[in-house]
């Protein structure tokens, strides 16, 4: 029971972690290796609120979401987007994405340093709470539920309305897509900007459990690298199932084997998965 | 990509943070200034650290000096010019910065790196130039067979087997007085350092009779540290002991909070030290004990802390903040003494004299180490006190940890 709650609350965050990405790459094709430094700018914002203003995490997600989701906006609109429109092939795209978003993370490395080059360590409902008899830490129920929340409100979004089945439609086939009157280019910005929300909201959530500072971005985008190739790209499903799935075999394994076998068993599933279901949980099979 | 990254230049001239003499200013600045180069980890793992430790030091270091109108050497002032690097925690960027600080900016000093690797990685190069290297954030028991190989190498801060022995002690005084039993639950991050640590405690603590109940590691970066305090918790340990990096000492912690792991002793290891470690948790950490401590009571360590605060604005930590200043001091001085920019004479300078730092009188042994350092530190009413040492002897008795409040 401790296994399985503690590997769902561990799943939830890496699901904050993987979601937004998922969105960018799986639509707006952009392989985002700066996922990590937003993750970590949504962080700071909660921790710099916190400690200078005494404002919850909670509450700086209100100001970081729509403050993310402008800043991505415009990183698409004015570097990514040239780059897409100059992409002769996916290949080529992706390679010139990696490139100019590999660049974008030493810059916001360094701007994140110039505001607090320490650790962003501060106490936010670092509380015992007693769930089903057991104890779990309050920041990470708080962050779990947030998951869920982003996680149900994406699915609702992309299966239920119809800009949610427009953003689908592009991440199936940006040609077609366009020849039955969706604007991509718009579609693909939108799903970028809502990535980027996601991905620094998550970081905020998680700044409240876990200590960041400006260049441990890398290290989040890694994890949820793993994690959408594990899930399938372009499917938010795929993305949450996932995580839930290394969140439950790290904690399984470090509380019945050895908590320094966890990294050999979340690598071992993901070859296990490249292995038998190269395309991830959800994804589709290449034609 | 190069690797300047960060190059900033401090230069401040005499009085500037008072503004009471442009005289004085302008007669510090008409000398030429004495360059002193580092490399520094601005970004990458280790930054938090040497943001923490080493940056403030040199500007507050590099403030103070000039002040005073800058270091006489060749019977004129000059002030000091800081040279920084940023190698991105990465040991090439590094080598290749420390090259590049001593052939091409053709700097007059160098002041030491934050980590052991790094120091013992740029040591070579140090020697080939003969830049006096001395190394505070720089912790093995190889001393001996590096400084016989870099004579210009200098150790202030201890030894792995000196910092083990400090918490064997500690425990071992604690379990004498009754406040402790024999149960140890040990952790340890799985990397060079948490790895060494603990397999120099696994027989330490056996031979004096602790028995260890858990003993498990954990890779760095480990998101959810529950499992392992979880399992320490049900080995029902009367002491928990994790030779920890700083993001896991605070994880560790607030699992501890979470889970109220109820021990007499709680020691974690690097970041214990850090004015932020009390920040975060407040009046719950009231008796915890991790690496490092000061003895705050000397005035000349009230004074270095206030300060420290006044110009950096940052509070100083209470472990390796003090010492890598004082190793400032000791090249100030030694640079003084010789009188005239000569790296040969400086090393042997500092060989052969004692130097009054914040930490007190420092001397180099026959393996150019400074037996005088402090090993273990308890908070105490938001202070953290040296409670074992070497050399110090001006250590407290530590006290049992009384839950978590």
């Amino acid at each position: 029971m401790d296994i399985l709650l503690s590997g769902l609350l561990l799943g939830g965050t890496y699901a904050l972690m993987a979601m937004g990405l998922n969105l960018q790459y799986g639509v707006a094709r952009i392989m985002n290796l700066a996922n990590g430094e937003m993750l970590v700018l949504g962080g700071l914002a909660a921790f710099w609120l916190f400690s200078a203003a005494a404002i919850s995490p909670l509450l700086t997600n209100v100001i970081v979401a729509p403050l993310a989701f402008v800043g991505n906006w415009l990183v698409y609109r004015f570097l990514l987007l040239p780059l897409v429109r100059r992409a002769k092939t996916q290949g080529q795209l992706e390679v010139d994405s990696i490139l100019a978003t590999f660049g974008m993370s030493f810059v916001l490395v360094g701007v994140m340093v110039s505001i607090h080059g320490e650790y962003f360590t501060y106490s936010f409902l670092a509380d015992p709470f007693t769930l089903l008899g057991k104890t779990v830490a309050l920041n990470r129920l708080v962050a779990f539920v947030g998951a869920c929340a982003i996680g149900g409100a994406l699915y609702y979004w992309l299966n239920r309305t119809y800009s949610g089945t427009a953003v689908r439609a592009v991440s199936v086939s940006t040609e077609a897509a366009g020849l039955v009157g969706i604007n991509v280019d718009r579609v693909s910005a939108l799903a970028f900007a809502i990535g980027g929300a996601v991905t620094a909201v998550g970081g905020s959530l998680i700044s409240t459990f876990i200590t960041l500072d400006a260049s441990i971005g890398v290290i989040f985008t890694m994890k949820a690298l793993i994690i959408l190739i594990m899930g399938g790209v372009g499917d938010i499903r795929g993305a949450i199932i996932a995580a839930l799935i290394l969140g439950l075999v790290e904690t399984a394994v470090a509380t019945v084997i050895d908590p320094g076998l966890t990294l050999v068993a979340a690598y071992a599933i993901f070859l296990c998965v490249l292995l038998f279901r190269p395309q991830g949980l959800f994804g589709r099979k290449t034609t | 990509m190069t690797y300047t990254l960060k190059r900033r230049a401090m230069v401040f001239g005499a009085g500037a943070a008072l503004g009471i003499s442009t005289l004085m200013a302008s007669t510090a600045l008409a000398a030429e200034p004495i360059k002193f180069g580092v490399v520094a980890h601005l970004t990458g793992p280790l930054a938090g650290g040497e943001a923490v430790t080493h940056t403030p030091n040199i500007e507050f270091w590099a403030n103070q000096v000039n002040a005073r109108g800058g270091l006489k050497v060749d019977g004129e002032m000059r002030p000091v010019e800081i040279i920084t690097y940023d190698d991105k925690t990465n040991p090439a960027e590094h080598i290749k910065a420390v090259q590049r600080l001593a052939t091409q900016d053709e700097v007059d000093f160098m002041l030491s790196p934050y980590g052991t690797g790094f120091n013992i990685a740029a040591a070579p190069i140090y020697a080939k130039y003969n830049y006096p290297l001395v190394a505070v954030s720089a912790i093995t028991d190889q001393i001996p067979t590096l400084t016989k190989r870099f004579p210009n190498m200098f150790f202030t801060l201890g030894t792995t087997s000196g910092f083990v022995e400090g918490v064997r002690d500690t425990l071992v005084t604690m379990r004498d007085a009754g406040t402790i039993g024999n149960r140890v639950a040990m952790v340890n991050v799985a990397d060079a350092f948490g790895i060494e640590l603990a397999d120099k405690a696994r027989p330490m603590l056996a031979e004096a009779g602790f028995e260890i109940v858990y003993d498990k590691s954990y890779p760095l970066g480990t998101p959810d540290l529950s499992p392992v305090i979880k399992g320490a918790k049900n080995a029902e340990p009367d002491t928990f002991v994790a030779w920890s990096y700083p993001p896991d000492t605070f994880g560790l912690t607030e699992q501890a909070i979470i889970e109220d792991l109820n021990v007499k002793v709680f020691y974690t290891a690097v970041a214990t030290a850090f004015p932020a470690y009390a920040g975060k948790f407040g009046s719950k950490i009231e008796g915890n004990i991790g690496a490092g401590g000061v003895n705050p009571d000397t005035p000349i360590m009230q004074e270095y802390r206030t300060n420290h605060k006044a110009v950096t604005g940052k509070e100083a930590d209470y472990w390796a903040s003090a010492t890598y200043y004082s190793s400032l001091q000791v090249l100030e001085q030694a640079i003084e003494g010789v009188g005239t920019i000569d790296r040969a004479a400086t090393v042997e300078f500092i060989k052969t004299n004692s130097f009054d730092t914040v930490i007190g009188t420092i001397s180099f042994n026959e393996n150019n180490n400074s037996e005088r350092y402090w090993s273990v530190g308890q908070w105490r009413d938001g202070v953290f006190r040296a409670v074992a040492d070497t050399g110090m002897g001006d250590s407290v008795s530590a006290v049992a940890k009384d839950g978590w409040n």
